[in-house]
Parts: structure tokens; C-alpha cells; sequence
């Protein structure tokens, strides 16, 4: 405990390339650019194959399916395939491919099940095509479509961690190295950060999420997480 | 191993292609059996020993959660933060207090596994009908039948379906295992990874272990259909 508060306190780890803020820095670096992409990718086309009510089969397994692919055997191919090599670029493909299912099938359900009772009145009320979709559907799908980015967007920070065990940088790296030179003071300190981290963005996203979803739903909405 | 890794990270080059690598070859299968049969064997004993302990200590809370209501919120706010904390923080935490031990990588992924079914008993606790309880009450059941003959079988489809979306969950995390040395196919993966980059294996492996979590995915599937034929029957 007494060697932490040292290793935290040193000056020396708040600076640098192998310094805190940079490791810092580097994960979430990772993380944003693999979570804009997801979203460009998956929401569009969750969003749309939801409002067509198509491609049921498409966005429903691709949330299995994406659960059983282990995010560390993509990691290490990426990083082993001479295009692409070790590095951040491997992490960040990864972490694309682990965060579209989420998105994908939140977004499709989302928009698909909305109340039939509130697309049949806005439909009575000359409601349709992109009309319906933005002022009617999309409203009501937040608060599912949010959740997915919300549990997403976690599940990718927490796993950015891995890109230091191929020879990128983030959070992770203090890890790598603890194990590396059997340093348990330096394992706990990256254990404590990536913790830190994951846990701070799903309170940050949360309330986000309080605020974005529409106050007509916020009931729906608690009853939702209770059965999720 | 892993120390070793991180030097030879730095020399090596993958862009230099000395021998042809393969992707997908027949013949490191046929050659490497007894190292995949044991690897395959390593993952199903973490895995299943991993969701095993989530459910022992999940059950018992979710039926504490239910008695004394107050406790519910804090113990799924603890679960959602146990189920937060990425999985090689848990495995880093946990080895200066396990060592290499299968252990360091079981109770990480239990951690993790818990909130799942924890969360999926007691949400299908509480959708138990009131009016089959009090029938029950009414027939002169004790409190433990109700609770192993009604609410339990009722509630079986949901914990079921906990249990089935942490054991996959599990089969893909137990890679990262590799670290401390038990990681089932993942150390395979992650050994290909430091030796040069040896594709059969990397591909191998992964593929295995996406096979193996279909299979236990399908194995729940039937095992669900078989514990509550009443749910199928319903939906028909």
C-alpha cells in the first residue's frame, strides 16, 4: 500500500512517454477512434434495417455471434498480419469489431420496437418515410440506442487495455511490464488506472444518458435497465 | 515468457516474411491434436469452474436481495462495478494474491461472470406471478418448497439465460488467461503470437474457441428447452 501512494506520488510517473497522462491520453485515444467508427458503422445501418424492419437475422446474431469471437484472438491476428502489424492499429480494428454487435442491435431493436400504438397515431397524422423516422422513431429509440453506446463504449475503454499486450500503449502497458519484471507495485498501479478509467466513463456515460433520454421515457427507461 | 516477448517485440519485424506463414493449415491440426485437445480441456475447466463460482455466490445473494429489499441497489451497483473493471486489472489484482494458478483466472472471470446471473435471478425472481405463490401458500406449502418448487422453476428461463450470456462471455475472456499462464486456447494464441508470428496457430486457436462457445451456447439452448419445456410449449 505504502509503495502505491509512493509510486503515484513520484513526479516521475506524471511525465514522459511512459508517463500517466500520456499512457492516459493513448488509451482513450484508442478508444475514441474505435468507438467513432463503430457508431458511423452500426448505427446508420441499425437505424435503417430497423425502420425497413429488415435484416432481422443480420442485427439479432450478430450480437452472439459477436459475444463468442474473443476480442484477444482478433487483437493478435491483426497484430500478426504483416499489413497491419503490432501496434495501436491492431487495438483499435479490434475494439471496432468487438463494439459494432452492441451497437448494431440496440439500434435495430430500438427503432423497431417502438410502440405500434405511437407509429399508428403518427401515422394517422400523415407521418412517414424520414419524417416518421426522425421525429418519431429515433426519439423513442434512445433510450435503448443509448444504452448500447453506453455499454459499448465501456466494454471497449476497459478493453483498449489489451493493445499493450501487442506492442501498443494506453493504461495497459504498466501491466504488461508489471508482469513483465514480476513488479507488483506497478501491476497494481495500471490495474487501479484501467479501473479507474472504465469505471469514471460508466458514470460519465450514465448520466449522459439521464440527459439525452426524453423525459416521456425516463420511466420506461428505469423499467428497461431493471430488466436488462 | 512474457519478458522474453517484450524484447523480441522490439527486434522483430512482421513486415519481413522469412517462410510461408499460413493462415489456416490442416496440417498444424493434425500435428498439434494433443496440444489442442489439452488447450480445449484447460478452457472448459476455466470456464465452467469460472460461471460455477459466479452462480454459488450470485444465487445466494440474489435470494438475500429479496429478503431484504434495501440491499438490492447496493449490490447490483457492487456487481456493475466488479462486472466494470476490465478483466486484466481483476487478473493483475488477483495474482500477487494467487500466483500462476488457475485460480488468478477463475475468480477474475467469476467477478465478472456474477452481475450477469445475479442480475438475471433476480429479475426472474420477481417475475414470479403473485398468484402462483399465494396458491401455493394456499395448498399449505412451506416457504423453502415454495421457493424450490414455484418461484424457482418459474424463474428458470431467465437465470437460464443469464447463465447461458456469461458462459459465453467467459469462453472469450478466459484468452486473456494466457498472462498468467492458463488461458486455454488463448495461450496458444498468444504463444503463436511470440513465436514469429505463427499464423495456423493464432487462427487455430481463435477459430476453437468461437467453436467452443457456440457449442456451449447450444448446449444451454437444449438444456433450457429441457428445464422449462412449459416455455416452448407457450411460445408454440
Amino acid at each position: 500500500m505504502g509503495s502505491l501512494i509512493e509510486w503515484f506520488t513520484d513526479p516521475a510517473h506524471w511525465q514522459g512517454p511512459n508517463g500517466i497522462p500520456t499512457r492516459f491520453a493513448e488509451q482513450l485515444e484508442i478508444s475514441a477512434i474505435a468507438m467513432v467508427v463503430a457508431l458511423a458503422i452500426a448505427l446508420p445501418l441499425g437505424v435503417w434495417l430497423g425502420h425497413k424492419n429488415r435484416g432481422e437475422f443480420l442485427a439479432i446474431s450478430a450480437g452472439n455471434i459477436g459475444r463468442a469471437v474473443p476480442t484477444f484472438g482478433l487483437l493478435v491476428i491483426f497484430a500478426s498480419w504483416a499489413p497491419i502489424g503490432v501496434g495501436n492499429i491492431a487495438a483499435i480494428l479490434a475494439l471496432i469489431i468487438f463494439a459494432i454487435p452492441p451497437l448494431l442491435t440496440n439500434a435495430f431493436i430500438g427503432v423497431r420496437e417502438v410502440n405500434p400504438e405511437v407509429t399508428g397515431a403518427a401515422r394517422g397524422m400523415g407521418f412517414s418515410g424520414l419524417r416518421m423516422l426522425s421525429k418519431v422513431e429515433l426519439p423513442n429509440a434512445v433510450p435503448l440506442i443509448a444504452a448500447g453506446v453506453r455499454t459499448a463504449t465501456v466494454q471497449v475503454v476497459a478493453t483498449a487495455s489489451l493493445a499493450a499486450l501487442v506492442g501498443g500503449g494506453g493504461l495497459g502497458a504498466y501491466v504488461v511490464e508489471g508482469f513483465a519484471v514480476q513488479d507488483i507495485t506497478l501491476l497494481l498501479a495500471g490495474a487501479i488506472l484501467t479501473a479507474v478509467l472504465a469505471v469514471g466513463t460508466e458514470l460519465v456515460l450514465a448520466g449522459i444518458q439521464r440527459m439525452v433520454t426524453p423525459k416521456g421515457l425516463r420511466l420506461a427507461q428505469a423499467q428497461l435497465e431493471a430488466a436488462a | 515468457m512474457i519478458a522474453s516477448g517484450a524484447a523480441w517485440l522490439a527486434a522483430a519485424d512482421p513486415t519481413v516474411d522469412q517462410a510461408p506463414n499460413p493462415w489456416f493449415s490442416w496440417e498444424y491440426v493434425t500435428t498439434h491434436t494433443t496440444q489442442l485437445l489439452q488447450a480445449g480441456k484447460e478452457h472448459i475447466l476455466l470456464t465452467v469452474m469460472s460461471v460455477l463460482l459466479a452462480m454459488l455466490v450470485a444465487i445466494p445473494l440474489a435470494l438475500l436481495v429479496r429478503r431484504v429489499r434495501r440491499l438490492e441497489a447496493p449490490v447490483l451497483a457492487l456487481g456493475g462495478i466488479l462486472y466494470t473493471i476490465p478483466s486484466l486489472a481483476m487478473i493483475s489484482v488477483l495474482w500477487p494474491i494467487f500466483g500462476l494458478s488457475p485460480w488468478t483466472v477463475i475468480v477474475a472471470l467469476a467477478m465478472y461472470a456474477l452481475l450477469v446471473v445475479l442480475r438475471n435471478t433476480v429479475v426472474g425472481l420477481k417475475g414470479v406471478p403473485q398468484d402462483a405463490v399465494d396458491a401455493a401458500r394456499g395448498m399449505g406449502y412451506s416457504k423453502f418448497a415454495i421457493l424450490t418448487k414455484i418461484e424457482f422453476p418459474l424463474a428458470m428461463p431467465t437465470i437460464l439465460a443469464g447463465i447461458r450470456i456469461a458462459t459465453v462471455s467467459t469462453v472469450g475472456l478466459v484468452t486473456i488467461g494466457a498472462l498468467v499462464g492458463y488461458g486455454g486456447f488463448g495461450s496458444l494464441i498468444y504463444s503463436g503470437f511470440l513465436q514469429n508470428f505463427w499464423h495456423a496457430q493464432i487462427m487455430t486457436a481463435t477459430l476453437a474457441c468461437v467453436l467452443l462457445a457456440v457449442v456451449f451456447e447450444l448446449l444451454l439452448l437444449g438444456a433450457q428447452r429441457l428445464l422449462t419445456p412449459w416455455a416452448s410449449r407457450a411460445r408454440n
